[in-house]
């Protein structure tokens, strides 16, 4: 019975849509003739269109709630200092910090998934042997083509401050 | 086209020059980071010498027989990928100077079938990005933005109200869509290929993981990164994909080919396949318009006689948290090497090293990238590692796993769509950040990526307000032809408009001698 009525729901709305759309239609195509092809290509699918059953109605699942996320993470100021130290990249501003506050906190939605009893995967090539060529050297001696590409060199060295 | 070129119908120089004056009319679409004119003119008289071999047999051997379907073919790259001598910067002020040595395997391969190089496409910076709006170089404009279907259905008021292509790749799918070239290469790593050939309304296929080499392509993520091929038919995206499957010795995660890529077959037979219509992908945010073009293919495979059944991939909602964790982590990892000492943007800073390291970083790299760094190496400390790194990974393959039984149950190929909406237009999408972004957009491209698995994305039908709408079919790994083949049916079946039909203006591009069907495909 419900899904008798979902679907009446959904076909009066499908049947509205497509008014709508003949309201348009007619507006351009007294305007432009070339482009009846397409109306009509867009308003097949949606007024003669049941819905197939196997394609699910509506959203079968929502992001995860906030109540089953762990705490959120607060970054001490050492962290921060450590942080940049090993990235290299500045962030000290408000805004940098909570980028990563909230990148954390998207992060935090995989932990209630369980995993327990699953191995780690490193790559999708794990199940074959990859192809390695024997370790002698084919082509090199291009140095020069190389240190062309830097800013600061001397002679065949790359230059670096102190 | 490449018949009219036997046929003596046009000429590989008289396209390429059509083409060249195709990009600057569409300069405003910023598709392009670099044309290479003088270039792509000289590969197009190459082209062109090979195919007047005439008679004499000493000329044949010395020019050349042509080398195949792709010889006098336009062809753009992301600008991601390694260029010998042309300015290659991922659209970043980190290497907005850079210009390689050497060519990226998949472009070498294309120039030796005699493709003629037009220029390097715009993208988001280092490829990190669902719209093509965060590259140094401004963003990408979508074609469909001044068709005139969407000039008078989608409400559009004024040139500020253009939409953008999707991304990272938009560049290349937005150069392939306003036929500035035949195909283009994208990279593809969360659906960076798939998203804009679905909103400028291209085909795009993202390979099996493996079967293209990366040597040359700028990497993001090593362990998801594929190049991507766009094109306007599903024909030429089998031809592309023939030329470039297989070992690299350059590249070890690449394979070997299944088998070398023959034509696809006219009249596939749909009653043998089994469709699958994975139910957790319809997911939250999902238009109405894009679930009637699924729902309306559906009914499409049933008719036919093809098997189509519900099936369930239950790791998908956390795929994009998943992806988001290992993509941070691998970006971390891969943008380590731009230091300023060896190539790239180098800071005046010269304190110290680690002061002019981390002024060149600060200076070299936007907000996303940064962002993206520090997060990723948030990830990887010691004391976060087993938390989020080795979890995710362990996320990765339940996800991997998921894929695995539903192929292994009968099913030959999924069904599903592949963006939430069509495009949006610029003013909207900047109303949220990247990562917000990425998040929503990304969500049904990325499991592929995670899985390593082959998917496509075919334009089906125009919107409501007269914008692209693709669906995509994901497949077992390595089975890349049959994708394609139930891909073109598809094609064949959904009457999908070309956006010539759609144009204000009658272009000189309609050339008489030219069919209209040449003008779309090369072959």
């Amino acid at each position: 019975m419900l899904a008798f009525q979902t679907l009446r729901v959904v076909s009066l709305k499908i049947i509205g849509s497509s008014c709508n759309l003949l309201t348009n239609n007619v507006y351009s195509i007294t305007k432009r003739c070339s482009l009846r092809s397409l109306q009509s290509q867009i308003l097949r699918p949606l007024s003669s269109h049941q819905h197939n059953l196997k394609v699910p109605k509506v959203p079968t699942w929502e992001p995860v709630p906030e109540e089953e996320l762990p705490r959120p993470t607060k970054i001490p100021a050492d962290l921060v200092d450590k942080l940049e130290r090993l990235a290299l990249v500045d962030f000290r501003t408000q805004q940098g910090l909570e980028c990563l506050e909230k990148a954390i906190r998207f992060a935090d939605q995989l932990h209630v998934v369980d995993t327990s009893g699953v191995e780690p995967m490193d790559s999708v090539l794990e199940d074959r042997a990859l192809y390695l060529r024997d370790d002698t050297v084919t082509e090199g001696d291009c140095a020069e083509e190389l240190l062309k590409l830097a800013k600061n060199t001397v002679e065949e060295y790359f230059v670096a401050p102190p | 086209v490449s018949l009219a070129f036997r046929e003596g119908r046009i000429s590989p120089t008289e396209l390429c020059r059509k083409c060249l004056n195709r990009i600057k009319k569409t300069q405003r679409l910023n598709a392009y980071i670099t044309v290479t004119d003088e270039f792509a003119m000289s590969q197009a008289r190459q082209s062109e010498a090979r195919l007047l071999q005439g008679v004499d047999a000493l000329m044949h051997f010395v020019l050349g027989i042509p080398k195949g379907p792709l010889d006098g073919i336009p062809f753009a790259v992301k600008d991601n990928f390694c260029t010998a001598n042309i300015r290659t910067t991922c659209a970043s002020k980190m290497l907005k100077d850079y210009t390689p040595p050497y060519n990226a395997t998949v472009v070498q391969k294309l120039l030796d079938q005699g493709a003629v190089l037009m220029g390097k496409t715009n993208m988001d910076e280092f490829a990190m990005g669902a719209g093509s709006t965060d590259g140094v170089f401004g963003p990408v404009r979508n074609p469909w933005s001044y068709a005139a279907s969407y000039r008078t259905q989608g409400g559009a008021a004024s040139d500020s109200d253009w939409v953008i292509t999707g991304g990272s790749s938009g560049g290349s799918a937005a150069a392939v869509a306003s036929c500035t070239s035949y195909l283009a290469l994208g990279s593809d790593t969360g659906g960076s290929t798939r998203n804009p050939g679905a909103l400028c309304g291209v085909f795009a296929l993202k390979p099996t993981y493996g079967l293209l080499s990366r040597h040359g392509l700028i990497p993001l993520v090593n362990s998801m990164d594929v190049p991507g091929i766009i094109t306007r038919s599903v024909s030429d995206a089998a031809i592309v994909l023939g030329v470039l499957q297989g070992i690299d010795v350059r590249d070890s995660t690449t394979v070997p080919a299944p088998s070398a890529l023959t034509d696809l077959p006219e009249d596939f037979d749909v009653r043998n396949i089994c469709v699958g219509i994975p139910k957790e992908y319809h997911a939250p945010g999902l238009s109405e318009e894009t679930l009637a073009q699924w729902s309306r293919v559906a009914d499409l495979f049933e008719k036919a006689g093809a098997r189509v059944k519900q099936v369930s991939l239950p790791h998908t909602r956390y795929s994009i948290v998943c992806y988001h964790v290992l993509c941070h982590t691998e970006v971390a990892s891969n943008m380590a090497r731009f230091d300023g000492l060896e190539y790239g943007h180098r800071s005046e800073m010269k304190s110290s090293t680690e002061v002019m390291y981390a002024s060149t970083r600060h200076e070299g790299f936007n907000d996303v990238v940064r962002g993206r760094i520090l997060s990723g190496n948030y990830f990887l400390l010691k004391q976060n590692y087993q938390h989020y790194f080795v979890k995710a990974q362990k996320v990765r393959r339940l996800i991997a796993d998921d894929f695995r039984h539903v192929f292994g149950s009968g099913v030959d190929v999924l069904l599903t769509p592949t963006t939430l909406n069509d495009a949006a237009c610029y003013h909207d999408f900047t109303q949220e950040d990247n990562r917000t972004r990425s998040a929503q957009e990304d969500v049904f491209t990325q499991p592929a990526n995670m899985a390593g698995l082959p998917a496509v994305s075919v334009p089906i039908a125009l919107s409501r307000r007269g914008l692209p709408i693709g669906l995509q079919l994901i497949g077992p790994a390595l089975e890349d032809k049959k994708l394609l083949c139930v891909a073109q049916w598809i094609e064949q079946r959904v009457g999908f408009p070309s956006i010539s039909d759609c144009d204000d203006t009658q272009e000189s591009r309609k050339d008489p001698r030219v069919t209209r069907r040449e003008q779309t495909s090369a072959v």
